[in-house]
């Protein structure tokens, strides 16, 4: 035990020493970097950065973006040199906490927009280096045996038969599906945009708390179909498990970013490995089978096998409709509250609604009886909307309570105040839709 | 304890006015200094705003408004039903497995205890995947079901089966508590007993039964505590409406301001001190303490064949229903692709090949970790047990309170107060900042399983009559040597429990870890599981090192048991 703990002294010393001799190429010989991404991307990384600048030994701390946002907060005044990860709003509040530094690639060929989605921060503090698109993954061995379709669009998601087989990570846990909902609420508008999502919601067997946790369920075959972003799908395909991926019609595309802290030891390092990622070399191992993410740097795609999704070429992706950040980020907090207060913790009993409501509807297709109608029509509305308007989402008193608050702002309530309102509010709209559907039945 | 007070009072000194000897006074302080400094403040640091309104003052509306909340008072009322059923459920799988080895001639009753505590061991992520795979909606058993039987068996859906995993998972708690009080009973006991009459049942009730209460108290207290705070289970069965999924959610949802995640925190935190309470509560009042100490355990019986072979196939079916996330694990780990199917597709070896260059450090590493933290907790554990029990200081109580407390700190919570207090001390010969020295790894586990190692040390001492002490001190040993000499020797069954019980959950906490562990060389099994189990390909590898990990821990329960077998097998009489 001793020895060990001798040796490990040794080792930190000797550590320490190395990293005051100069580093090869002008750059520092140590960079540090926190990442929520797996390892399939780290390495490659790491290995082609460290053969490029041989005096420089990166140094990749895995946490997830949690943790990741919690240790630079709380390392501030010695901390990493990088944040490497998907969640655009881990990037978002490191910005506003001050703990991001500007920095202007000097890479040239990149795109600006991928989709209507901005690739780089506007402001300088982080740079998108990869680019993803959401889209459905589906169990093949699954479908197969549940006698189930594959689906193409998100509106197929909607369909009864897929009840109880559907799987998504909550946004206020994915940076990446928050985007996707709040495309969504944006392409058609509050009202019909959470109608979609509330209707989806009654088919959901699970709202995971990691992004993860759906391909690696769907990968399992524990439910068939997952609402994830395409790299999850198209790396576990290659892996061998027996997945698809679909991109629906209108996709969110979001960039996957790095940004370098403020008060980075090492940044040199930290600038030379931003312009790695953007340089052709870096892009070409973004084409990994086991990375599968999309390059932001255009001639790279002429390189890429003849299948590869390309968001500039490829109709599905460039479309899209114009994304609103300014609108999304006032919300931002809010949205994430509000999924999960009507989503989220009342999933059973928005799946017991839309269950009622598709057998109703069910055993009255194709028969007239406008009372049943009625009660159908009005579950319905009951099971489709939220317990706020979107110029109330908007509005700074009540979005401002879910954020940090800022000098001379007062909040119309505290989060728990709305929270403990909508929760109620989402229990009473589908215990209603229930029992109207269910009288919908006996409705002569 | 009456007793106690008039040796003590021939010496009316000041440490007689305080209740205890100087050692004793040093001991307390010592205890108290180590969880102020690694507990109480950093936990204080992150928890005060729990009770900080908007404008920076003391405020306790945050309490009010988890009241308030429909949402937050049923997951209250579910997580104490789920904690209480659980710990009925575990005490049927773990009373009659511990009586059949205390009680019967078993040959490999050491390896039926390391199989016992294997459960415990459930590497994050790779654990809950094996766990889908067996019980899952579509796992194993289900598929197996439907295609025989057309319906399929809700394991693990909703609070039932949250009750189902977690039984499974932590029923080694009473199993190791009990055991090592049923070891302590004097056969001598048992053997008075018949010699006045009495047999089965009576014998069980009136002698057996309230001399295992220490044991089994502090097993099922232990349960219940733990499953109250659990988290890993219920995300694992994906039900938040429980109190431990509801505040790491908040805690951990990047960007949120809101305190509730804390205020959550600080409850569980009092149910479990509650819990605690309740169960030292019921011990209240008794003595189990016996004179005769060394009878080896409760008298052996041999059975026949009849006997043997149902006890035999009790064990295994026990043993084959709680090792099934492991049997999952380990077919994971040699599985090409396993999908949608009661068995993987075909089976390989490249995992452990993947995985066999990193293995080294990561192995070395959490043996030293958690070997260290568990030697830390049964040191302090059975310290503050001693002077919990056997000396009238001040505050002793006290002390117990904050270091059990810890069983309900959620390790993210710890994480990010120990980030806070010790990140801008520098280590004098590197630099290094001491919160991501690895050696505050070791701190944050010990802090967080001295639980474990306290009840299990509370419950030995309380089946130690004081009478030996005083016997000892009368021959003229002096405080320590009679602790040393008498009081740890007569533990050491208790003080095993508390260690493995500690090591064996230490090897695979992550919550804590991934917050402090700074670089990879540093780094113990449960981050190099993480760091495979993010994607799709490393679903094989992930789980190769989860049985690496399951493997580490069973040897080194095993060679404790051995040990403690030989050392009781010197103790037993021979007569």
């Amino acid at each position: 035990m001793i020895a060990t703990i001798a040796s490990r002294t040794a080792a930190a010393i000797a550590l320490t020493l190395a990293a005051t001799a100069a580093g090869s190429q002008g750059i520092e010989n140590r960079l540090v970097i926190v990442t929520s991404f797996s390892k399939e991307v780290t390495d490659p990384y790491r290995l082609a950065f460290q053969k490029k600048y041989p005096g420089t030994s990166v140094e990749v701390q895995n946490r997830n973006t949690a943790a990741a946002v919690t240790f630079i907060r709380e390392t501030r005044s010695n901390p990493p040199d990088m944040m490497w990860a998907s969640a655009p709003d881990a990037f978002e509040v490191l910005k506003k906490d001050k703990l991001l530094q500007r920095y202007q690639s000097k890479a040239t060929g990149i795109a600006t927009k991928i989709g209507s989605y901005p690739v780089n921060d506007p402001e300088g503090y982080f740079t998108g280096f990869a680019a993803s698109g959401y889209g459905i993954m589906y169990n093949t061995r699954y479908l197969k045996a549940n006698n189930l379709p594959a689906p193409k669009e998100w509106g197929d998601l909607k369909r009864p038969i897929y009840f109880g087989h559907v799987g998504i990570s909550a946004p206020s846990r994915s940076g990446t599906t928050h985007l996707t909902v709040e495309t969504i609420l944006q392409g058609e508008g509050w009202d019909k945009g959470w109608a979609t999502l509330l209707e989806i919601g009654g088919n959901l067997a699970q709202v995971s708390d990691r992004s993860f946790g759906v391909p690696d369920a769907v990968n399992s075959g524990q439910y068939g179909l997952g609402i994830v972003i395409d790299f999850f799908g198209l790396s576990a395909k290659a892996s061998g498990f027996p997945v698809e991926f679909v991109y629906p019609t209108v996709t969110a595309i979001v960039p996957a970013n790095i940004g370098i802290i403020a008060n980075a030891r090492n940044l040199r390092a930290a600038e030379a490995f931003v312009e790695f990622l953007l340089s052709d070399e870096g892009q070409l191992i973004l084409l990994d089978p086991k990375i599968q993410r999309l390059p932001v740097r255009f001639d790279t795609y002429a390189k890429a096998p003849a299948d590869y999704p390309n968001p500039f070429k490829d109709a599905r992706l460039a479309k899209g409709i114009t994304f609103n950040s300014d609108l999304s980020e006032q919300r931002y907090e809010l949205l994430n509250s509000l999924y999960d207060r009507v989503v989220t913790f009342r999933l059973k009993e928005l799946n017991a609604a839309w269950r009622a409501i598709h057998t109703a509807e069910t055993k009255l297709a194709g028969k007239a009886n406008p009372a049943a109608s009625e009660l159908i029509a009005e579950a319905r509305a009951r099971a489709s909307r939220v317990p706020i308007t979107e110029k109330e989402a908007l509005d700074p008193a009540i979005a401002g309570a879910f954020q940090v608050l800022k000098p001379g702002q007062t909040p119309a309530g505290r989060q728990a105040e709305f929270e403990s309102r909508w929760d109620a509010a989402a229990l009473k709209n589908y215990t209603e839709a229930r029992t109207l559907a269910e009288r919908a039945l006996t409705a002569k | 304890m009456t007793s106690l007070s008039t040796i003590a009072t021939a010496r009316p000194s000041l440490s007689y006015r305080l209740g205890g000897s100087p050692t004793q006074i040093a001991i307390l302080l010592g205890v108290a200094l180590f969880l102020i400094a690694f507990l109480i403040v950093p936990i204080v640091r992150v928890i005060v705003v729990a009770f900080t309104s908007q404008d920076g003052g003391f405020t306790l509306i945050h309490f009010k408004d988890f009241l308030d909340n429909a949402l937050l008072r049923e997951s209250f009322w579910n997580s104490l039903y789920v904690a209480a059923m659980t710990v009925v459920l575990a005490s049927l799988i773990a009373v009659p497995l511990a009586t059949i080895i205390a009680r019967f001639n078993f040959r490999g009753a050491a390896l039926i205890h390391t199989l016992g505590v294997v459960p415990l061991v459930m590497p994050p992520f790779v654990g809950a995947v094996a766990m889908q795979l067996i019980f899952g909606r579509n796992g194993s058993i289900n598929l197996l079901m439907m295609e025989w039987f057309g319906f399929r068996i809700p394991f693990m859906e909703g609070l039932n089966g949250v009750i189902f995993v977690e039984a499974l998972h932590y029923f080694p708690f009473i199993l190791l508590n009990l055991s090592a009080s049923l070891a302590n009973i004097d056969s001598a006991m048992e053997e008075s007993a018949q010699n006045l009459g009495a047999r089965g049942f009576t014998l069980f009730s009136r002698i057996v039964f309230p001399l295992a209460l220490p044991g089994y108290i502090a097993g099922a207290a232990l349960v219940f505590v733990k499953v109250f705070d659990d988290l890993a289970t219920p995300l694992l069965l994906n039900v938040t409406n429980m109190l431990a999924p509801q505040a790491y959610l908040k805690i951990t949802s990047v960007g949120i301001s809101d305190p509730m995640g804390y205020v959550i925190s600080v409850i569980m935190i009092a149910c479990s001190l509650g819990a605690m309470a309740l169960a030292a509560l019921t011990l209240r009042g008794r003595d189990f303490s016996t004179q005769q100490r060394g009878g080896g355990g409760l008298s052996r019986r041999t059975m026949g064949r009849g006997g043997n072979i149902a006890a035999g196939v009790f064990i295994v079916l026990v043993l084959l229903l709680v090792l099934s996330p492991h049997i999952g694990i380990l077919l994971l780990s040699i599985a090409t692709v396993w999908s949608f199917a009661v068995l993987p597709d075909a089976f390989t070896v490249a995992h452990y090949v993947t995985v066999a260059r990193e293995a080294g450090p990561l192995i070395s590493n959490t043996i030293l970790y958690c070997g260290l933290a568990g030697l830390i907790d049964i040191v302090l554990g059975a310290a503050l047990a001693y002077v919990v029990l056997r000396t009238r200081l001040p505050g002793r109580k006290l002390v117990e309170q904050v270091a059990m407390s810890a069983v309900a700190v959620p390790g993210l919570v710890l994480g990010i107060g120990l980030l806070r207090t010790f990140h801008d001390i520098q280590l004098p010969w590197s630099g290094e900042s001491l919160a991501t020295f690895w050696f505050m790894l070791v701190i944050a586990y010990a802090v967080r399983r001295l639980p474990y190692a306290l009840s299990a040390a509370t419950a030995a001492i309380q089946q130690l009559h004081v009478s030996l002490e005083e016997a000892a001190e009368n021959l003229g040993a002096g405080k320590v040597t009679t602790l040393t000499r008498i009081v740890v020797p007569l533990m050491t069954g208790g003080l095993l429990a508390g260690f493995v019980t500690s090591f064996a959950t230490a090897a695979v906490e992550l919550s804590a870890t991934l917050l402090l562990v700074a670089r990879a060389p540093d780094a113990p099994l449960s981050y190099g599981i993480y760091v495979y189990m993010q994607s799709a390909a490393g679903r094989g590898p992930g789980a190769a090192l989860g049985v690496i990990a399951v493997v580490v821990v069973a040897v080194a329960t095993y060679l404790a048991y051995r040990v403690a077998e030989r050392e009781r097998g010197l103790k037993s009489r021979t007569f």
